[in-house]
C-alpha cells in the first residue's frame, strides 16, 4: 500500500499543461493557508485546511456566481427548479451551487428558449452557482431507449419519440447556452455493474469525447469544463483514464460511473485510488453520492463536491433524514408524535412543525413533501458543514467517530466496507 | 368580537372586527375574506411561502372535512389546532365542508350530518362535533348545520327540515358550549338555512339571529341549482333581518363580480377558495382592480382583459392539454403555447414573489413539466392577487368609487 506521503510527492510531479503549480500547503495547515491557485480562468481553488489523517480537505473555490466552501453537497434541480421549493428559500437554506440537467432542459424548455432567457440562471433566476450534467448519465437510466457510437448517444425521446443524436459537440453547445458555472463533458456511462471489454471501450471513448468537449466549449473564460474519470471498476483501466485526463488542461475532474448498483467494497476502492492519482488543487467531484454514511467515508478519501437526488426524493415520498438515520413520517407510528423532526435542526420546517403534523399532510397536501424537501436539504447541508468545520479545526476523524456511533448506533453496527475505507486514511474506528 | 362599521354605500357594509383571537387583539376589515387552507395548510404553501405573499388575512379557514381524521390526534394533543399547524398566532375559524369539493346529497338527517373526510363519510352528532371541536379550539367555528339544500329540485318541505334541524343543532351546540371551558373563548356562527325558499328564509335569519351567535353564516348560495336573481335577492332579505353589528359571511362565493354583488347586499366575509381552484388548473389570476381611471387603462390592455378573452383558442392550446371549461375570464392559462417565450411577469405591476422574481415563460414551463413549483408560484401570486382586490373593494368604499369598481370588474366579466 502506498504510503500518503508518497502519493502526494508523485502528484507533485504529474504534468499538467498550461497551469502554474499549486503552492504546497504544509501539512501542518493550521499554521499556513495556502493561496488560491488558478484551476482555470472561471475556477481558483484554496485549500483551507487539510486532515492530519485522512486525505480530507476543507477547500474554497471560486466561481463565476460566487465563492463555494467545500466538502459541498449540491442538491438536484434537473428540470431547473428544486422541485417545491423557490430560490429563495434554497439560497435561504445556504444553498450556493445546485444541479440541472442537460438532457432534461435540452429537450424542455430547449437551449434557444434558455439563451433568450439570459441561460439557466436567469431563466430559474438563481444567482448562485449552476453545474449541468452533460445528459450522459440518461444513457444509463434510460438504456432501453439509446444507443451509443463513437459519434455519440442515440436516444429515444420519450415525450415524441423522436430520435436525438447526443454528440459532445451538441451536449457542450447546450450547456454553453445554459450558461453553468460548470459543465460536465460528455462521458461514455456503462453501469458500473457491467464488465468486460464495453467497460474499456467506454473509458478509451470517454478520453476521446472529453478531448471533443474541451474543444466545442465556446465559454471556457465564463464556463469550467470537468472531465469524468471512467473505468468502471477496474483498477487498472480507472488508472489509464486518471493519467490520460489529467494531462487535460480541465479546471475540475469528476469520478464517475460509481454509485450504481456496484458493492460498496469496490466502489470505495475506485473512489481512494482516483483521488491519489487527482492534483491536490483542483476539486474532485464524486458524482451521485448523497447518503451520509457515503459522503462521510468519500470526504475521508479525499474528495470535494457531491450531488444526489436521494435527499429530495425521499422527501417527496415521506422520509425525513436524521443523524441516525430516516423517519418516515408517512408512516402510522408519527400520527401523534409531537415532536419536531430533529430538535438539534434548525431548518424553517423542524423550528415549526411536528412529526404527527407532517403525517396529516402527507396524505393530501404537497406542502408536507416541500416541507420535507426544505428539511433534507437542510440536514444535507448541515452535515457538510459540519464536516468542513471538523476539518478545519483539526478534529475531523473524532466527528467521524461521533458521526458513526449516532448513526448506526454500536461497533458491531457499521457497515465493513465504511470501516475498511476510512481504516484506509488512517482511521480507525472504535 | 365586537364590529365597527364606518360606512354603509349601497348596501355594502366598510368596517372592522376587532378583539379577534385567543389574546384579542387581532382584527379583520370588512370586506374581507379569509385564507383557505386544507388540512390546515395553504395549498402547495409553507410558512416561509405563505409570509413572502403581502396582504395575507388575519382570519384562516379551516374545514372539518380536511381535519376530521384528526380527532383523536387532537385529543391527545390538547393545545389546539392553531399550534398543531403552526399558525399558533392566527384567528382560526372553522367551517364545515371544504368549498373545493361539494357534499353527496341525500345523507343528512334529523340528528346528523355527513362531513365528507378523505376517508369517507363521517357521521356527526351534535355532540360528536362539539366534542371534535373541542380538541380543535378554533376561534370562530361554524355550527353544524343542515345545508344539503343546494344539489337542485329542493321542495318546500326539505327546505323547512334544514332550518328545522339546523336551529335545534344550534340550540344543541350552544347547550354544550356552555359545558365545555376549550371553547368559552370561542365564537359560534349561525347557520342560515332555507333553499330557495323566501319564506323559510326568513324564518331561518329571524330565530337565528335570536339566539347569542357572534356572527352568521349565509349557507346554501353555493352551486348553480339557484338562479342568480333568487340567491340574489334571498341573500339582500335575509341579511335584512340580520343585526347590524354582527358579522355575514358566505361560503361557495367565489368569483370578482359574484363577490361584489354579495357585499351589496349585506355580505362581508368570503374563502379564498376560488384563487386556490384558478391555481389548480394552471392559471393566474389576471384581472384588473385598480379602478383609477387612466392608468388602469393600458394595464387592462397589458394583462388580462385581452389574454383572457382568448382563453382556450384552438390555435393556442398546447395539444397536450386542453384548457379547463372552468376557466373564467378573470385569469390567464399559462400552458397556452403563446406564453412559452414570454419573458414578461404573470401580470405586469404585480408586486407578488412570483412577478417580481419568475417569468410567464418559467410558470408555462413548470407546468409543462410537471413539476411542483408551479403550484407554489401561482399560489403565492394568486393569493396575493385576489387579498388585493379586496383591499381595493375597501379602498372603493372608503372614496366613493365603488361604481367604478364595479364597472371595471363587470366589464372584464364580460
Amino acid at each position: 500500500m502506498i504510503s500518503l506521503q508518497a502519493t502526494r510527492a508523485t502528484r507533485n510531479h504529474m504534468t499538467v499543461p498550461k497551469m502554474a503549480a499549486p503552492k504546497q500547503a504544509s501539512r501542518d495547515s493550521r499554521a499556513k493557508m495556502a493561496a488560491p491557485s488558478s484551476c482555470g480562468p472561471a475556477l481558483s481553488l484554496r485549500v483551507v485546511a487539510e486532515c492530519g489523517l485522512s486525505k480530507a480537505r476543507a477547500c474554497e473555490l471560486r466561481l463565476p456566481h460566487g465563492p463555494v466552501l467545500s466538502p459541498v453537497f449540491m442538491p438536484v434541480g434537473t428540470q431547473g427548479t428544486m422541485k417545491g421549493i423557490t430560490a429563495r428559500q434554497l439560497e435561504g437554506l445556504g444553498c450556493r451551487i445546485c444541479l440541472g440537467n442537460t438532457y432534461h432542459l435540452g429537450m424542455r424548455p430547449g437551449p434557444e428558449l434558455i439563451k433568450q432567457a439570459n441561460g439557466l440562471h436567469g431563466f430559474m433566476n438563481w444567482q448562485q452557482n449552476l453545474l449541468t450534467d452533460s445528459g450522459g448519465f440518461q444513457m444509463v437510466s434510460l438504456v432501453e431507449l439509446s444507443e451509443v457510437t463513437e459519434e455519440g448517444v442515440r436516444f429515444r425521446s420519450p415525450y415524441d419519440g423522436e430520435e436525438i443524436l447526443l454528440m459532445p459537440e451538441k451536449s457542450i453547445e447546450i450547456q454553453n447556452a445554459l450558461g453553468s458555472d460548470i459543465m460536465m463533458q460528455l462521458d461514455d456511462v456503462v453501469s458500473s455493474t457491467v464488465t468486460g471489454p464495453r467497460v474499456e471501450e467506454a473509458m478509451y471513448r470517454s478520453i476521446r469525447w472529453l478531448d471533443r468537449c474541451i474543444a466545442a466549449n465556446s465559454k471556457p473564460d465564463k464556463q469550467n469544463l470537468f472531465a469524468i474519470i471512467q473505468g468502471g471498476l477496474d483498477p487498472a483501466l480507472r488508472t489509464k483514464c486518471l493519467e490520460e485526463m489529467t494531462q487535460r488542461d480541465v479546471p475540475g475532474f469528476a469520478i464517475g460511473g460509481l454509485s450504481g448498483g456496484e458493492a460498496k467494497d469496490h466502489f470505495w476502492k475506485m473512489v481512494t485510488l482516483s483521488t491519489d492519482r487527482l492534483p491536490r488543487g483542483k476539486p474532485r467531484y464524486l458524482m451521485g453520492v448523497g447518503y451520509a454514511t457515503d459522503l462521510v467515508v468519500c470526504v475521508a478519501l479525499g474528495c470535494d463536491m457531491f450531488d444526489c437526488v436521494f435527499p429530495t426524493r425521499t422527501a417527496r415520498f415521506g422520509s425525513a433524514l436524521v443523524p441516525w438515520g430516516s423517519l418516515p413520517v408517512k408512516n402510522k407510528q408519527f400520527a401523534k408524535d409531537f415532536r419536531p423532526i430533529d430538535e438539534n435542526c434548525g431548518c424553517p420546517t423542524c423550528r415549526r412543525y411536528s412529526r404527527a403534523f407532517l403525517h396529516a399532510l402527507f396524505r393530501s397536501e404537497t406542502a408536507a413533501l416541500h416541507l420535507l424537501t426544505v428539511h433534507n436539504i437542510a440536514y444535507q447541508l448541515n452535515l457538510m458543514q459540519s464536516i468542513r468545520e471538523s476539518i478545519v479545526e483539526q478534529r475531523f476523524p473524532q466527528f467521524v467517530q461521533d458521526f458513526m456511533r449516532t448513526m448506526y448506533g454500536s461497533q458491531e453496527r457499521y457497515p465493513p466496507w465504511a470501516v475498511e475505507a476510512l481504516a484506509s486514511v488512517n482511521i480507525t474506528l472504535e | 368580537m365586537k364590529l365597527s362599521l364606518s360606512k354603509v354605500v349601497s348596501g355594502c357594509r366598510l368596517g372592522t372586527l376587532t378583539n379577534l383571537g385567543k389574546n384579542g387583539v387581532q382584527t379583520m376589515e370588512l370586506p374581507g375574506c379569509l385564507l383557505y387552507t386544507k388540512t390546515g395548510s395553504p395549498p402547495h404553501l409553507t410558512h416561509d411561502t405563505l409570509q413572502a405573499i403581502k396582504g395575507v388575512p388575519a382570519v384562516v379557514q379551516l374545514t372539518l372535512s380536511t381535519l376530521v381524521e384528526l380527532h383523536e390526534v387532537m385529543e391527545e394533543y390538547k393545545e389546539g389546532i392553531g399550534k398543531f399547524i403552526g399558525m399558533p398566532e392566527s384567528v382560526l375559524y372553522c367551517s364545515l365542508h371544504d368549498p373545493g369539493t361539494p357534499c353527496p346529497p341525500g345523507y343528512n338527517n334529523n340528528k346528523t350530518v355527513s362531513i365528507w373526510g378523505y376517508g369517507g363519510r363521517m357521521e356527526m352528532t351534535a355532540s360528536k362535533f362539539m366534542s371534535m371541536q373541542r380538541a380543535l379550539q378554533p376561534d370562530w367555528l361554524q355550527c353544524l348545520s343542515d345545508g344539503d339544500t343546494i344539489s337542485g329540485e329542493t321542495t318546500r318541505k326539505r327546505a323547512k327540515k334544514s332550518v328545522d334541524r339546523s336551529l335545534s343543532f344550534l340550540d344543541e351546540c350552544l347547550q354544550l358550549q356552555k359545558k365545555s371551558p376549550e371553547l368559552q373563548g370561542s365564537v359560534m356562527v349561525g347557520v342560515i338555512e332555507g333553499g330557495d325558499v323566501l319564506e323559510e328564509r326568513l324564518r331561518s335569519a329571524k330565530e337565528t339571529a335570536k339566539r347569542p351567535v357572534g356572527g352568521f353564516l349565509l349557507d346554501g348560495f353555493q352551486g348553480q341549482a339557484m338562479a342568480k336573481e333568487t340567491k340574489l335577492k334571498l341573500m339582500a332579505s335575509v341579511t335584512a333581518e340580520l343585526p347590524e353589528d354582527k358579522p355575514r359571511l358566505i361560503h361557495g362565493i367565489g368569483k370578482p363580480d359574484e363577490v361584489l354583488e354579495c357585499i351589496e347586499r349585506g355580505v362581508d366575509v368570503f374563502e379564498s377558495f376560488f384563487p386556490y381552484q384558478v391555481t389548480e388548473r394552471g392559471c393566474a389570476l389576471s384581472f384588473s382592480y385598480n379602478y383609477n381611471p387612466d392608468p388602469e387603462a393600458a394595464v387592462i390592455k397589458q394583462n388580462g382583459i385581452q389574454d383572457a378573452g382568448k382563453n382556450g383558442t384552438e390555435k393556442d392550446i398546447n395539444e397536450t392539454s386542453k384548457a379547463d371549461p372552468e376557466i373564467t375570464l378573470f385569469e390567464i392559462f399559462l400552458k397556452e403555447k403563446r406564453y412559452r417565450d414570454d419573458f414578461g411577469p404573470l401580470v405586469h405591476g404585480c408586486t407578488c414573489y412570483c412577478c417580481q422574481n419568475h417569468s410567464r415563460a418559467y410558470v408555462h414551463h413548470l407546468l409543462v413539466t410537471n413539476e411542483l413549483l408551479a403550484g407554489v408560484l401561482l399560489m403565492m401570486h394568486n393569493f396575493q392577487h385576489y387579498f388585493s382586490f379586496f383591499h381595493s373593494i375597501r379602498d372603493a368604499l372608503r372614496d366613493d368609487r365603488l361604481d367604478q369598481l364595479k364597472e371595471l370588474i363587470f366589464r372584464q366579466a364580460l
